[in-house]
């Protein structure tokens, strides 16, 4: 506990050190680290898009710094001119170089925009695994309806295989992200939306629930583990093997609000329960299973 | 329904085991005593209430709506410093200081605070009083309704600082995003406390577009066509616009909100139809067009700070005009850039997109110009100019992350993230605050017939520059980091170190608030040394400067004719600015009213009603507003006439002061340059 407030008490070497260290470690920059295809593309376009634009940030700058010393009031070498106010030349410039670097920019908007739509299938020869997530108050749940388990709060993928997640929430409205995987996507009651990613490297990741959703929102992560093929077809016979199934019953259960919820897996899994999960919402009658207040 | 007379209410609502809250409330208690008490001593309730209260000129209500941004500034900061701190410590182990349903209404609140409860008073507030006289106009066109909007804003702030004392706050963020925001999820009276000041406010600022897109078109001095208007009444015109056509939205989308909470009705619900996708596209619909009602009057207040200390004229001033219509048009177009990632297709994301960046050609063709005003200026460093200086660099920076979010796949990296916070921070901070503050140093000697003090104006300054930086970076570099915003608590300790950064420079913004507090002390204290005779403090270009300091309740004894964009300017240089009348004419006024103050008590009676379920309050409180509003209607004397003898007195004693400040602008005029030589 002393310890605790003394380093409270120490904020700034604590900050610049850690600034030192974690600048060196791309582990905490998860954005500019990517570790698959759609979230390498989403990196590029964020600093081909700075780059374009530091084209008219830096004369800005320099224009700032210069034009402020240069005509400061006391310096009487510097040209005054009180009634100089019209340069047709100028305007035209001012209206073409921001209009000529938009146009760019927007021509890029609209090829990665439909490059990287969340909806576009990854282009491989690799057939694509399905997931469906379900954002719960305060975990994720992770069923893989081909393989019949479900996970929560970690989602074990085979790297190099594209996959097709398909998400929606049977609480608030979430948004579902794995910065090193790439972009995030809202999870909304009632509705399906889809994200497909790729892992082409083997590792643990970090995934988060990004759109605040009350008291267990700050907990509401989850682990990414991307294994090599083999690894996760092992891991998924040790789920099936350990037959710890996921029914209307548990399901109920799971679905109540709860925070740091611990990693569970389930098999097998009731057929259909994503799917009853959103009917719940738009056809009551159809579903099987309750809605669950908070 | 009548078996409980209070409603919800209980003596339980009063959280008064929370030590935070309880001395926040205790302080708020003694100032509120020690102002009463200080009315009370110094036997200036006639004076406040007369003077300033049931005043309809608008220059009062101008200077009342800049008095509650400047307190609304300081609870939205004090919300701020709050989060940081418990950021700066809330890693791994430590919980922090703030338990999380405390945290959560902190943030909820700031963001409405600052936007509409600080902005929106601030800039309503500096349209009011500069407009009218930037045009030459007497008054402005509804005078009655123009106060009435003011005590709506007035009474919605009360209500959400009184939410502090007696119940809690929304939970639910400034956006309050269903179905979170929904009976199911949060059914206590929080959600109610921010839909309830958001309508009553609301109402209030779609009034005052209307007043001054009416003032604007109607009232302008002979001569002045719309291409001889300042850029600050032309960004005036153009937030009016934005503000009749985007306030109306929001209205909506609060009532069917509170249609779903207090009638049963499924609007935005998980389910029975509800769909919370209508509410995000209804409420970004009044929230983007509402971020350039925040911009584009501090984008007037820079074309005019600008102009006057580089001594120069705007350059190129048609092209400022066109660029904010332009900004205006566009901000309409671009709503659906705040949820990308809500799954819409990539062509509508596509399109959004690059209709945002097409607001970046106008803005730089913006930033462009005023660098081009300061090119063979002679610019003088007074502390509105370092504020509009400051603002250029730093918005460039907040319009190159703008882009970044801009382009949907980044967007997706980037959305909820604190490098977004950071981003609309960037523009807010820079580009909107720092437009206020330099527009309420520029014309705070207008309003009041004193200079504030120049030096902690700089202080101040510097305060918030190196504040804002240390604040806001880190959050950009946060967002790479993969930190969403919003978080009570995280696990990630390498995010720590920024947010102790961050945390040292809310320490800043703060210093630069104190730094704002004691030039308004210092400045009063030596009114008298200050005291702006000529009513061209800064040898201003526009209108408003013909004016004394403060001016008269008329503005103008005689309609100004007016030949040039800088009318004022213009004068000076053809010797005809300040000349003696040949004659005065009476002059017909507004009368007060005890009765905008009151319906604003009414709208504060009635919202606190329904929040709290008192139905025969709610009711007998609406029943009485309508009742003010047909008095007020057959009222037949609405005006009083001010003699030609009356008219001709406060004249004279406005040239004996030209006069005097002929005088002491002799030998002074050519070091500073901020004298004018008034030709009496």
């Amino acid at each position: 506990m002393k310890q605790e407030t003394h380093r409270r008490l120490l904020p700034w070497p604590v900050a610049v050190t850690a600034l030192l260290v974690s600048g060196c470690s791309p582990a905490h920059w998860p954005v500019l680290d990517p570790a698959g295809p759609v979230g390498l593309g989403e990196r590029n376009l964020i600093l081909v898009v700075i780059g374009l634009m530091l084209l008219v940030v830096i004369p800005v700058f320099v224009m700032t710094f210069w034009f402020a010393w240069r005509y400061r009031a006391s310096n009487r070498q510097a040209v005054y001119a009180p009634d100089w106010s019209e340069s047709r030349g100028l305007s035209l410039l001012f209206w073409l170089v921001p209009g000529i670097i938009v146009a760019g920019l927007g021509t890029i908007a609209w090829f990665s925009s439909h490059k990287l739509s969340p909806y576009e299938p990854i282009e491989t020869d690799a057939t694509p695994l399905t997931i469906q997530v379900v954002a719960l108050d305060w975990k994720w749940l992770f069923i893989y309806p081909g393989q019949h388990i479900a996970s929560v709060n970690r989602v074990v993928l085979p790297i190099g295989v594209p996959v097709d997640f398909r998400i929606t929430s049977d609480t608030v409205m979430n948004a579902f992200f794995i910065p090193r995987l790439g972009g995030q996507i809202y999870a909304m009651a009632g509705m399906e939306t889809q994200l497909h990613l790729l892992a082409d490297r083997a590792g643990t990741y970090y995934g988060e629930n990004t759109q605040y959703s009350g008291r267990g929102f700050p907990y509401q992560h989850f682990e990414v583990v991307a294994l090599p093929k083999a690894d996760f077809e092992a891991w998924v016979k040790t789920v099936r093997d350990r037959h710890h199934p996921l029914d209307t019953n548990s399901y109920a259960r799971l679905a109540r609000p709860s925070v740091r919820k611990a990693v569970a897996e389930y098999a097998p899994v009731k057929p259909r329960l994503f799917e009853d999960v959103i009917n719940k919402y738009v056809h009551p009658g159809a579903a099987t299973i309750g809605t669950t207040p908070r | 329904m009548f078996d409980h007379w209070l409603g919800k209410l209980t003596i339980h609502v009063i959280p008064y085991d929370n030590p935070i809250i309880m001395s926040a409330a205790a302080f708020m208690a003694l100032v509120i005593l020690l102002v009463l008490g200080a009315l009370t001593f110094y036997g200036k309730w006639t004076w406040l209430w007369k003077g300033w209260l049931t005043s309809l000129d608008h220059k009062k209500i101008g200077s009342m709506y800049v008095i509650l941004a400047m307190v609304m500034l300081l609870r939205g900061f004090v919300d701020a410093a709050m989060m940081r701190t418990q950021q700066a410590m809330a890693a791994g182990a430590d919980p922090g200081y703030l338990p999380p349903h405390h945290f959560d209404q902190i943030f909820s609140a700031h963001g409405t605070i600052m936007i509409v409860f600080m902005a929106m008073p601030f800039l309503t507030g500096l349209i009011n009083v500069v407009v009218p006289q930037q045009i030459g106009a007497r008054d402005v066109a509804f005078p009655f309704m123009n106060a009435v909007s003011l005590w709506l804003t007035v009474a919605g702030a009360a209500l959400i600082l009184l939410s502090l004392v007696v119940g809690t706050f929304s939970r639910a963020g400034w956006t309050g995003y269903p179905p979170y925001s929904e009976l199911q999820y949060n059914p206590g009276v929080g959600v109610d406390y921010w839909i309830l000041p958001l309508v009553i406010s609301g109402v209030g600022t779609t009034m005052t577009g209307i007043n001054f897109i009416v003032t604007i078109l109607r009232k302008r001095a002979p001569g002045m066509t719309l291409m001889r208007m300042p850029l600050f009444t032309w960004s005036a015109l153009c937030t009016s616009v934005l503000m009749v056509l985007a306030f109306p939205a929001l209205t909506v989308v609060t009532v069917l909100l509170g249609l779903d909470r207090y009638a049963g009705m499924h609007f935005f619900t998980n389910g029975q139809g509800g769909n919370m996708m209508n509410y995000a596209n209804l409420f970004w619909i009044w929230g983007h067009p509402e971020v350039y009602i925040l911009i584009l009057p501090a984008f007037g207040v820079f074309s005019e700070v600008i102009a006057t200390f580089s001594g120069k004229r705007l350059f190129g001033y048609r092209m400022m005009v066109y660029a904010v219509a332009v900004i205006a048009l566009l901000s309409f177009t671009v709503w659906l850039h705040h949820f990308f990632t809500m799954g819409a297709g990539a062509n509508v994301n596509a399109v959004f997109g690059i209709a945002t960046m097409l607001i970046a050609i106008p803005t730089g063709v913006k930033v462009f110009h005023w660098l081009f005003t300061m090119y063979r200026g002679r610019i003088r460093f007074t502390a509105p100019m370092l504020f509009s200086v400051g603002f250029i660099p730093l918005f460039a920076i907040g319009g190159m992350t703008g882009v970044v979010l801009a382009e949907p796949p980044a967007d997706f990296m980037m959305h909820n993230s604190e490098f977004l916070v950071a981003h609309f921070h960037n523009m807010l901070i820079p580009g909107a605050l720092f437009g206020y503050l330099a527009g309420y140093m520029y014309w705070f000697p207008k309003a009041f017939g004193f200079t504030l003090n120049d030096r902690w104006g700089k202080i101040a300054f510097w305060n918030w520059l190196i504040g804002f930086l240390l604040a806001f970076m880190p959050l950009y570099m946060l967002g790479f980091m993969g930190m969403p915003r919003r978080m009570e608590h995280y696990g990630n300790p390498a995010w720590q170190p920024y947010l102790v950064v961050a945390a040292v420079g809310a320490v800043f913004i703060g210093f630069g608030i104190l730094s704002l507090i004691v030039q308004l002390v210092v400045s009063i204290r030596a009114r008298q040394k200050n005291r702006d005779l000529s009513g061209d403090p800064w040898n201003g270009r526009t209108l408003e400067w013909a004016t004394a300091s403060p001016p008269p309740p008329y503005n103008f004894a005689v309609l100004p004719v007016v030949t040039d964009v800088d009318a004022f300017a213009a004068m000076k240089q053809a010797g005809t600015a300040w000349q003696r009348p040949a004659r005065y004419e009476a002059i017909v006024l507004p009368r007060n009213s005890g009765l905008a103050f009151v319906m604003g008590g009414l709208a504060f009676a009635c919202g606190f009603a329904v929040i709290w379920h008192i139905w025969w309050a709610a009711t007998a409180t609406a029943l009485g507003a309508l009742a003010a509003v047909i008095t007020r209607a057959w009222r037949d004397e609405q005006e009083y006439t001010l003699s030609a003898a009356e008219v001709q007195r406060l004249g004279d004693a406005r040239f004996a002061d030209l006069e005097n400040a002929l005088a002491a602008a002799v030998g002074q005029s050519e070091t500073t340059g901020n004298q004018p030589v008034p030709q009496v």
